[in-house]
């Protein structure tokens, strides 16, 4: 059974981590050695390595180009990082602040057509996002939200709520209203009650919705595009523009990049993983 | 009565079509502790949930000390519940989960007082040890400690105890019932405690009101509750076995059975159609007249019941343990006749039984 165990993890573990490990490398090539026909798998810190051999000389120009405008764009990499990491963040605690409220009114009052109201928070998720884009767009312009921070913040925050509605309605419903009803008793108003003990409570699962949503926020590209030219690209629109710059593909800058962009959501993950565990498992231990 | 605490005027519960509590009015004297005895399903829990606020009656009045505490929120009542599962915060030591009502925004406590009373509870209530555990690391019996020791540490004007010694062993059970008595005593605050364990609540109340299918049946001391019970129902609800119950009718002064068999003699004002309570100590196994056969024997110790059928009906009749008799012996069962309880049966009753 242990090994067994091994013989399934490893597989995966490389098959998951090949992608990273291959931008790894990318990342310290030079734009040659990135396009070179034969692959190079081992850097090194010889300043040439012979044509064809496995290993190349590595650099981070790649890293220290991302500080200045590539040709043809407005700002540096940094920049639209910047972007990504507000329209995420607030976008994230948006969806969880409101998700929350929501599910806890769902779950501890007596709301008309309850079901109906979730059912149709749900069904926001029936239709692919993008089928919606053109008249977004048609909306936004009336508010002049496209090319707006608030605009994606909105925009992800809306497609994110039913998900967070629903996974918190979930997370509160186990907890036992008889903590609640004790801080009653012993002198909380339903509000201060909600404060003290629902929240606490509820935390393994807004960390679980967070992280749902952060990523979805963080990784999207549709709308993103869709909406943005200019001041709000975030780091995906950002990367699918340089694809036809007239350098060619700057793949080692691209693989910086996208290493840097993919590193925050990765430790955010390792941060709550433990949260993630028992929310996943949440519900089947009978307390 | 004028020194009734606690008055609580017909109140009414539906769950929808479901009457909960019907018409419910009783009151709590000063430093009494009321029983409020039932099944499962009876409505206690109900009750104690209106009078702590945490659900609304749809009719009916609380007053406490005269003030109407009927629309109040549970947090303006005063009033501290103790629930069957102990409801401790897991999240908090047991000395936050005492800390933490004294912490409320209302009662405005210094922290040299909160730590006071802390101490002060902790060592009532013989948790000091425990205070710095986490509550989920606590046995049964100490989770009910601390759980009692948060209603205590509040120093309440009614206490509400909702079956707080169910979900403990029988052993702890004892052990707590005896503290609980004590501590009310020393406390001199009004309870309320709510049980279907007969043992509790012969032991523990000064008053015991019998609730049954939402309604209360009786109101009285545990004496006048044993021993003038004002119907089968609430008779079977004290004393065990349970009393034995037999519905007759009277024909020239003798009481007959539904299969026509003559038992015993019936009193001359007796109702013609009753139902006789019985209680297992008050028949000894010789001396009548009707023979009776062992169906059961069941061996308590100190005590003995013997299961057994007799003039067609089943009957318990309680021995003291050194007598010996086996399955399927012959015996002659004599009633203490001045001990019979009688209750005028209503001719109607059977028609609604019909209905149903």
């Amino acid at each position: 059974m242990k090994y067994l165990r091994w013989l399934v993890i490893i597989p995966y573990f490389c098959l998951a981590t090949l992608p990273l490990c291959w931008l790894f490398l990318t990342s310290l090539k030079t734009q040659e050695a990135a396009i070179s026909p034969t692959a190079s798998l081992i850097p090194s810190t010889a300043e040439n390595t012979a044509p064809g051999s496995l290993s190349f000389s590595a650099t981070l120009d790649a890293y220290r180009k991302l500080a200045t405008p590539h040709t043809g764009k407005a700002h540096a990499f940094f920049h639209y990082l910047f972007n990504s990491v507000i329209i995420g963040l607030l976008s994230t605690l948006t969806s969880v602040v409101l998700g929350t409220g929501c599910a806890y009114g769902f779950s501890r009052f007596r709301i008309a057509g309850a079901r109906d109201w979730l059912f149709f928070i749900l069904s926001t998720r029936f239709l692919p996002p993008l089928a919606v884009v053109v008249p977004v767009l048609m909306m936004y312009r009336v508010f002049n939200l496209p090319n707006t921070h608030l605009g994606l913040i909105l925009l992800y925050t809306a497609f994110n709520l039913s998900l967070a509605v629903w996974l918190m309605k979930g997370f509160i419903d186990e907890i036992p209203r008889a903590y609640e009803e004790a801080a009653l008793v012993d002198g909380y108003s339903p509000l201060q009650a909600f404060y003290k003990i629902i929240l606490p409570h509820s935390a393994t699962g807004m960390a679980v919705t967070a992280v749902f949503c952060l990523i979805s926020a963080w990784n999207e590209y549709g709308f993103a595009l869709a909406l943005n030219n200019a001041e709000a690209v975030t780091v995906p629109v950002y990367f699918a523009g340089l694809q036809g710059n007239i350098q060619g593909i700057p793949w080692p800058k691209i693989a910086a990049g996208v290493l840097i962009f993919v590193v925050p959501i990765a430790i955010f993950t390792v941060l709550v993983r433990n949260h993630l565990l028992r929310g996943v498992t949440f519900g089947t231990i009978k307390q | 009565m004028n020194n009734s605490f606690l008055k609580i005027d017909n109140l009414s519960k539906n769950y929808g079509e479901t009457p909960a509590l019907s018409d419910i009015s009783l009151s709590l004297h000063t430093e009494e502790l009321l029983v409020i005895l039932g099944p499962t399903g009876a409505g206690k829990t109900t009750l104690l949930r209106i009078i702590a606020g945490l659900e609304a009656a749809d009719t009916g009045r609380i007053t406490i000390d005269g003030t109407d505490i009927t629309h109040q929120l549970p947090a303006e009542r005063d009033i501290a519940l103790v629930f069957q599962n102990f409801s401790l915060y897991p999240n908090k030591t047991v000395r936050q989960n005492l800390a933490f009502p004294l912490q409320a925004p209302g009662r405005n406590l210094s922290k040299t007082e909160i730590a006071n009373r802390i101490s002060h509870t902790a060592d009532l209530l013989r948790i000091t040890p425990l205070l710095d555990r986490p509550a989920t690391h606590l046995s049964g019996g100490e989770m009910q400690r601390v759980a009692i020791g948060r209603a205590i540490v509040r120093q309440p004007q009614l206490f509400l105890l909702d079956e707080p010694l169910t979900n403990l062993d029988a052993k702890l059970r004892e052990v707590l019932r005896v503290e609980l008595i004590r501590l009310q005593r020393d406390l001199r605050t009004p309870m309320i405690y709510v049980t279907h364990d007969r043992v509790e609540a012969l032991s523990m109340g000064d008053r015991i009101a019998v609730l049954s299918e939402g309604k209360i049946l009786q109101i009285g001391t545990p004496e006048e509750i044993y021993q003038q019970p004002n119907s089968p129902i609430v008779a079977r609800q004290l004393g065990y076995p349970p009393i034995n119950t037999i519905d007759v009718h009277k024909q020239q002064n003798q009481w007959f059975t539904a299969s026509n068999q003559a038992i015993m003699t019936a009193d001359r004002n007796a109702p013609s159609n009753a139902t006789l309570g019985i209680r297992a100590e008050d028949i000894s196994p010789q001396g009548g007249e009707i023979p009776a056969i062992i169906e059961v024997i069941e061996d308590l110790g100190a005590s003995t019941i013997l299961l057994a059928n007799w003039a067609g009906q089943s009957i318990q009749i309680s021995i003291s343990g050194e007598q010996q008799w086996h399955v399927g012996d012959e015996i002659y069962p004599s009633i203490d006749l001045d001990r019979v309880l009688v209750w005028e049966k209503k001719q109607p009753q059977m028609n609604t039984d019909e209905h149903r």
